[in-house]
């Protein structure tokens, strides 16, 4: 594999990441447990589908051929999709959505971070913005991750079996391929081992602050980086895709 | 034939073009407007995005457009520009008051990670109170939270430092 084939699938997994938890997010509107939280999530799923529109363009222009960001998030298929088997999981209940969250965003920032420093100036200039914004959401979601861990019996009982739930999908966030290696030794891009240490410490201390118990090593569930999802994939993708799909091309 | 155009009259022309989702302040006051560049007739405008996922972001640069191709100059391109990414730092000392009277609390400090961080002292914008209280980390746009006064019990927005 080149460099530049290296590069231009990183930015689409990247992408997709963003696109598929925009997606799940989106799905919160107008069933969210109270006004201000649904507010509050359906801007993160506008800050994360603004990301996957900025990824995907400079997709577009590493590959050359004509591609634009909708064709990306519309006319590609499930083993085409790159993103964390994490952010398909369903919305559940709001610990559900906040387990999910928290756990992805600690490993988003710091991918984030290193990824602004890194070689290619296109990505690092949307990373750079990006991380701004996932601060905030990370914020947000670490407060309602204490406040349910350290709230009522039921809440702490709940979010606790969220993150037991949720916690077999965080695995392969650090297990990289060859495509990650090329981007961290060729553009300076992150290192998962790194990101995973700063990862398990911080999340270590937030579960501590929320009282909340850390599962234990345990079989993890992998697939992102081939393509290959959990079932929860196919309708999401299936709603998220069908106007394009019915209708190719459609513009509004 | 037009006359020459300066960079300074076409900062001018664009201190009318409003924030379409705040529009007491103009795309120059809130500082998305990075640099312009006239060569002959042909202007180019570099334009931030506030955030990733603004929804305003293309009204803004088809409202810039149409603005100075109101005043007759048909050769005019928007550059959307990431880096260095846009922050409330940049909203002008005019942006900031305007706000205030319009009933949005303008940012507090400057936004280093630190202050991102902790909670900011937010003044109520209609009396001026300290005593004021989040009632949610957002509000009817990303860029906003929502507030409520302690000593007027008026519900008001701040605009998040960021």
């Amino acid at each position: 594999m080149t460099r530049e084939e290296a590069l231009l699938k990183y930015v689409l997994r990247l992408g997709d990441n963003a696109l598929i938890l925009a997606q799940r997010l989106v799905q919160l509107v107008a069933h969210g447990p109270e006004l201000e939280e649904e507010m509050a999530n359906a801007n993160f799923a506008l800050d994360y589908l603004g990301q996957a529109r900025m990824f995907y363009s400079l997709a577009g222009e590493l590959e050359g051929k004509g591609r634009e960001e909708d064709d990306f998030a519309f006319q590609r298929d499930e083993r085409e999709f790159c993103s964390f088997l994490l952010l398909e999981q369903p919305n559940g209940h709001f610990g559900d959505t906040i387990a999910r969250s928290v756990l992805f965003e600690h490993f988003y920032i710091p991918q984030l971070e290193a990824l602004a420093n890194c070689s290619e100036p296109r990505l690092a200039a949307i990373a750079a913005r990006a991380v701004k914004e996932i601060r905030y959401h990370q914020r947000h979601d670490s407060q309602w991750l204490t406040r349910l861990g350290d709230g009522t019996e039921e809440s702490h009982r709940l979010i606790q079996e969220s993150l037991d739930d949720l916690w077999r999908f965080t695995g392969e966030m650090f297990e990289g391929d060859e495509i990650d290696d090329i981007v961290r030794d060729e553009f300076g891009g992150p290192d998962l081992g790194q990101i995973r240490e700063t990862w398990q410490h911080n999340i270590a201390a937030l579960l501590n602050e929320a009282t909340l118990r850390m599962p234990g090593e345990q079989w993890m569930d992998m697939g992102a980086r081939s393509g290959r999802h959990t079932e929860h994939f196919g309708p999401l993708i299936a709603e998220m895709q069908y106007l394009q799909r019915s209708y190719p091309g459609l513009r509004w | 034939m037009l006359p020459a155009i300066t960079e300074d009259a076409v900062w001018t022309y664009l201190q009318d073009v409003p924030d379409p989702e705040i529009p007491v302040v103009s795309v120059v006051d809130l500082g998305i407007v990075r640099e312009v560049r006239v060569d002959g007739e042909r202007i180019e405008v570099d334009v931030s995005p506030t955030y990733s996922g603004c929804p305003a972001t293309e009204v803004i640069e088809e409202s810039i457009l149409s603005r100075l191709q109101d005043e007759g100059f048909a050769t005019v391109s928007i550059n959307r520009v990431l880096s260095p990414p846009w922050t409330t730092d940049w909203i002008s000392a005019a942006g900031r008051e305007k706000l205030r009277e319009y009933g949005i609390a303008p940012p507090v400090g400057s936004a280093s990670k630190r202050e991102l961080l902790g909670r900011p002292k937010v003044h109520c914008p209609r009396c001026g109170a300290e005593e004021t209280s989040v009632v949610s980390e957002f509000g009817s746009t990303a860029c906003k939270a929502s507030y409520k006064c302690g000593a007027c019990l008026e519900p008001f927005e701040y605009f998040k430092c960021i």
